[in-house]
């Protein structure tokens, strides 16, 4: 489902991030225009997870601002416009696999592929029946990476998407995400393994 | 919202069976008290409608807690902060109340009338009591998910909830049992407190679920 929003942009500006009173990060900038992303890189407690906090409107900024233009009435903002793929899973382990990625269909709107279809393009195909409590990391981590092709979001802001995958799954990600691009979407990535997306810009954080 | 609605009473069900847990508390409070009191029915009758709704009110703060932790712990609790734009989070909070209240509440109204019993409660004060707890127990869910929303990030938050909680309840408890009592104490008037208990509930379906959304929204 391509989207019609040609300019959409995601600008950041100086933006600091703080935890518990204590300033992690601060005077990041940056700019991603349609079928562009960003690698974010660093060393463990740099605020990685704490930037991507930030871009979803989970946490306030401490100092600058994020703005999404050209989202037009459909995304007016970037929480409603990304999909936030953090840590955790955000999968219930007394439901089955289709159970949960079927509520998030629901819930999150712009249904796009169907959850057969979605298990598919992960490599789950034959145990979306499971509950999702039966499965091992690296398949509870695919399961969760399915979330992101149920509903359509312009924007992917994935938290470490690649721990607990294997080589051949990580390498599947990234041409799900080169897919993800080439269709005109966004994508803010926290890592600090290689992704293996080509023509990614990097933003390096280092610890203050 | 349907979606979340269904999700939440299928996990209520499934997972833990919540209800059951609360349906044994209730009946072991109100088994017990015949004993501490004695034997006598005039007086078991009397407080009969009162210890059915100290009992619902006890065994329904029993699961509060996990109202929003579940969602927490498994990172569902930022997506559902996220869609604030496209389902109002005070929304997704009072649908969560809602079926919290179907899963965990509901099966104590229902086993109100068979616990009355014990108690030598009459078929008229029964019928008043279940449909007293009917109308007011959604009060307590609601009034519960301020608490609830208020300890989220603690991870033994569970007495917590239930001493936020109780003072809060306080009015409709009074106004329950109010009610209930008026059905067989006859110069009492039954329809003004049972109105004014479906007033504390439509009152709580406001102000609840805006102030446990405000309190989730700040948690991190």
């Amino acid at each position: 489902m391509p989207d019609t929003h040609e300019t959409m942009r995601l600008d950041a500006e100086s933006l600091s991030g703080a935890r518990g009173g204590d300033t992690v990060f601060s005077g990041v900038s940056f700019a991603l225009s349609r079928g562009q992303a960003l690698v974010v890189t660093g060393p463990n407690g740099a605020g990685k997870t704490t930037l991507l906090r930030i871009l979803a409107g989970l946490l306030q900024p401490a100092a600058g601002r994020v703005a999404l233009s050209g989202g037009g009435t459909a995304w007016p903002d970037t929480a409603s416009a990304s999909h936030y793929l953090g840590h955790l899973d955000a999968m219930k382990t007394a439901l089955s696999v289709e159970e949960n990625l079927l509520f998030w269909q629901r819930f999150a709107g712009h249904a796009r592929m169907s959850v057969p279809k979605a298990l598919e393009t992960v490599g789950l195909g034959e145990i979306g029946h499971l509950p999702f409590g039966y499965l091992s990391t690296g398949q509870r981590r695919r399961a969760a990476l399915a979330r992101l092709f149920v509903s359509h979001r312009p924007l992917w802001l994935l938290d470490e998407p690649t721990s607990g995958l294997d080589r051949a799954s990580a390498g599947r990600l990234a041409g799900l995400m080169e897919g993800h691009l080439r269709e005109g979407g966004m994508i803010v990535a926290a890592t600090h393994l290689p992704l293996g997306l080509a023509g990614a810009r990097e933003l390096r954080m280092e610890r203050e | 919202m349907l979606a979340l609605y269904l999700r939440d009473v299928r996990l209520g069900i499934r997972a833990g069976s919540g209800a059951l847990t609360g349906v044994l508390f209730f009946l072991a409070v109100v088994a017990v008290i015949p004993f501490g009191v004695g034997p006598d029915l005039n007086l078991l009758a009397r407080i009969g409608p009162a210890i059915l709704w100290i009992g619902a009110l006890l065994a329904s703060l029993l699961g509060l807690e996990r109202l929003f932790q579940a969602d927490r712990e498994d990172g569902s609790l930022d997506l559902l902060v996220m869609a604030d734009s496209r389902h109002m989070l005070a929304l997704t909070v009072f649908v969560k109340c809602l079926a919290h209240w179907t899963a965990n509440v509901l099966p104590l109204v229902a086993a109100a009338p068979l616990l009355g019993l014990f108690m030598n409660v009459p078929p008229l004060s029964l019928g008043a009591a279940t449909l007293t707890l009917l109308a007011g127990t959604p009060a307590i869910a609601f009034i519960g998910a301020v608490g609830a929303a208020l300890v989220v990030a603690l991870p033994r938050g569970g007495l917590l909830v239930s001493v936020l909680v109780l003072p809060l309840t306080v009015p409709v408890l009074i106004f329950g049992v109010a009610a209930s009592r008026a059905a067989v104490a006859d110069p009492d008037p039954f329809l003004q407190p049972f109105l004014v208990l479906c007033a504390l509930t439509l009152f709580f379906a406001v102000i609840g679920p805006v102030a446990a959304a405000l309190a989730l929204r700040n948690a991190d």
